[in-house]
């Protein structure tokens, strides 16, 4: 199993451990889940989320004249406009952006981020467990391409810090203002140059930071004794399940296109990436099932795989520790994925009635 | 979150499980999970209790405590039908984690075959299966 810059870190703080993608993670400390989720939403918590992985893709001038009119800059961003559901060229220089990669059939291999750190150099964030797919799906389809693919996973720690006042601990050690939501700037902080992204996991705001690996543990310390609570996985999901976030593996698979996936907002089929035509059919057709937020109208939690009564699926449950409900999303058939549709689930033979409701569950400031 | 503890005074079944034979009609015990089983599960968010008058069966499950990670099973150690189920639970699931032997039992069973208890571990012999 591999362990992350931080190990040394979570071990003394005294965390439960688990295996996680072949990792092994903090998946709670101490304090538990229920006071690490809301000392996220209301303070502030700290994640290692160094796990996740990174590919660097660079080059610069575009040849091709067909590919220049997809993505005008550099043959990076045109291998990106190609392997990406999103519109690449549309992200500029310190920009983020949440894209999926997709087969020829339209199913999603994973949900990423995707930074341009410098002018024609690409950051992108893999789920752990996609990392390596992902990375030789990026080289199998790089060939037609001037540019420098590279795996950036053992040089990166990464480390989230989410809540509202997340941003304001960490700007008290860096040496420049932080960079907006969904931006990134390197920063010294700490006395260390980090890429500071502008986005996260949680629904708060907050910031990810890129680190060195050996600058990481000195870091992660000094945010924890300038109040970032450590969270584990464990709240990890919880928060991002409030706030509607998929998990890849829960609410992404090979099997489930973008469009029932509800994430028809992050494809641009005119950029004719790898996928883009199936896609555009369901998008004009509509999916026969759509992934829904639902919460129990009674007590119980309904969990991953959970049957629907009438069709569908859970994909992702939990308890919610601001509503104080069980929480989750679902595939139900299309007529029924409406807000206020009764759902029963099926709770290991017992039924369960739930509500399909707004996205996201929780919402900042109410 | 309780100390480690595991009191000389119950039965355990090596599923993790205690029973606590009521000291003055000793056909009626009181069942629970143990501190290694609340430790594993983490903060238990959700406990439903089976109603009164269910029949319960020694090494099979009667019941499912929760936590937000997980849904753990949870053994029965002897025979019996539930008389009583701790109706504070609903509210306060956590008291499991807090005080699993007191605050945090789980049910009450009338036995049905009280010579099932001969089968279950003592403290010392519970402690050892966890290695500790």
């Amino acid at each position: 199993m591999r362990r992350t810059p931080l190990y040394d870190n979570h071990v003394t703080a005294g965390a439960k451990l688990v295996e996680f993608a072949g990792w092994e993670m903090p998946v709670e400390y101490p304090a538990g889940v229920r006071a690490e989720h809301m000392a996220v939403r209301e303070r502030c918590g700290i994640f290692d989320v160094s796990h996740m992985g990174e590919i660097e893709v660079s080059g610069g001038t575009a040849a091709d004249p067909a590919l220049r009119a997809v993505c005008p800059s550099g043959q990076a961003c045109q291998l990106l406009q190609r392997l990406l559901s999103n519109d690449v060229s549309e992200i500029p220089v310190g920009g983020a952006q949440y894209s999926v990669l997709c087969n020829e059939q339209g199913g999603v291999l994973d949900d990423l981020f995707t930074y341009q750190v410098e002018p024609d150099r690409y950051l992108t964030v893999t789920n752990a467990s996609n990392h390596e797919s992902d990375l030789a799906w990026f080289r199998s389809h790089a060939g037609g391409f001037d540019v420098e693919l590279n795996d950036r996973v053992g040089d990166y720690a990464m480390l989230a810090v989410q809540g509202p006042l997340a941003r304001e601990i960490v700007q008290a050690i860096s040496d420049a203002p932080l960079p907006a939501r969904m931006t990134a700037a390197s920063r010294r902080l700490a006395g260390a140059q980090v890429l500071v992204c502008g986005t996260g996991y949680t629904g708060e705001d907050g910031v990810e930071l890129l680190a060195d690996p050996a600058h990481a543990p000195a870091l992660w310390d000094e945010l924890v004794h300038r109040g970032a609570v450590p969270c584990g996985l464990a709240a990890r999901d919880t928060l991002r399940l409030e706030a509607c976030f998929h998990l890849y593996g829960n609410d992404l698979s090979l099997d489930r296109n973008p469009i029932e996936a509800g994430l028809g907002w992050c494809c641009r089929e005119d950029t004719d990436f790898i996928g883009a035509g199936p896609i555009r059919s369901a998008r004009t057709t509509g999916p026969p099932e759509k992934l829904v937020a639902f919460k129990l109208d009674g007590p119980g939690i309904a969990r991953q795989g959970n049957p629907i009564v009438g069709g569908g699926v859970v994909t992702s449950g939990t308890l919610s520790p601001c509503l104080n409900a069980g929480i989750g999303m679902a595939y139900v058939p299309a007529e029924r994925a409406g807000v206020g549709t009764v759902l029963e689930i099926d709770v290991r033979g017992k039924i369960r009635s739930a509500t399909v409701m707004r996205k996201p569950l929780y919402r900042k400031d109410g | 979150m309780a100390e480690v503890s595991y009191p000389d005074d119950l039965l355990y079944h090596p599923e993790h499980d205690w029973a606590r034979i009521d000291p003055v009609d000793t056909d009626v015990a009181t069942l629970g999970i143990t501190w290694f089983a609340q430790d594993a599960l983490g903060e238990v968010v959700f406990f439903e209790p089976p109603a009164p008058g269910t029949l319960v069966t020694k090494d099979e499950p009667y019941a499912e405590v929760e936590s937000v990670k997980a849904v753990s099973d949870v053994v029965a150690p002897l025979s019996g039908e539930i008389v009583e189920v701790n109706e504070a639970l609903a509210d306060s699931p956590d008291s499991i984690n807090d005080d699993p032997y007191g605050e945090g039992w789980l049910v009450r069973v009338r036995l049905s075959d009280p010579s099932e208890r001969d089968a279950l571990l003592d403290a010392d012999a519970y402690s050892a299966t966890l290695g500790c």
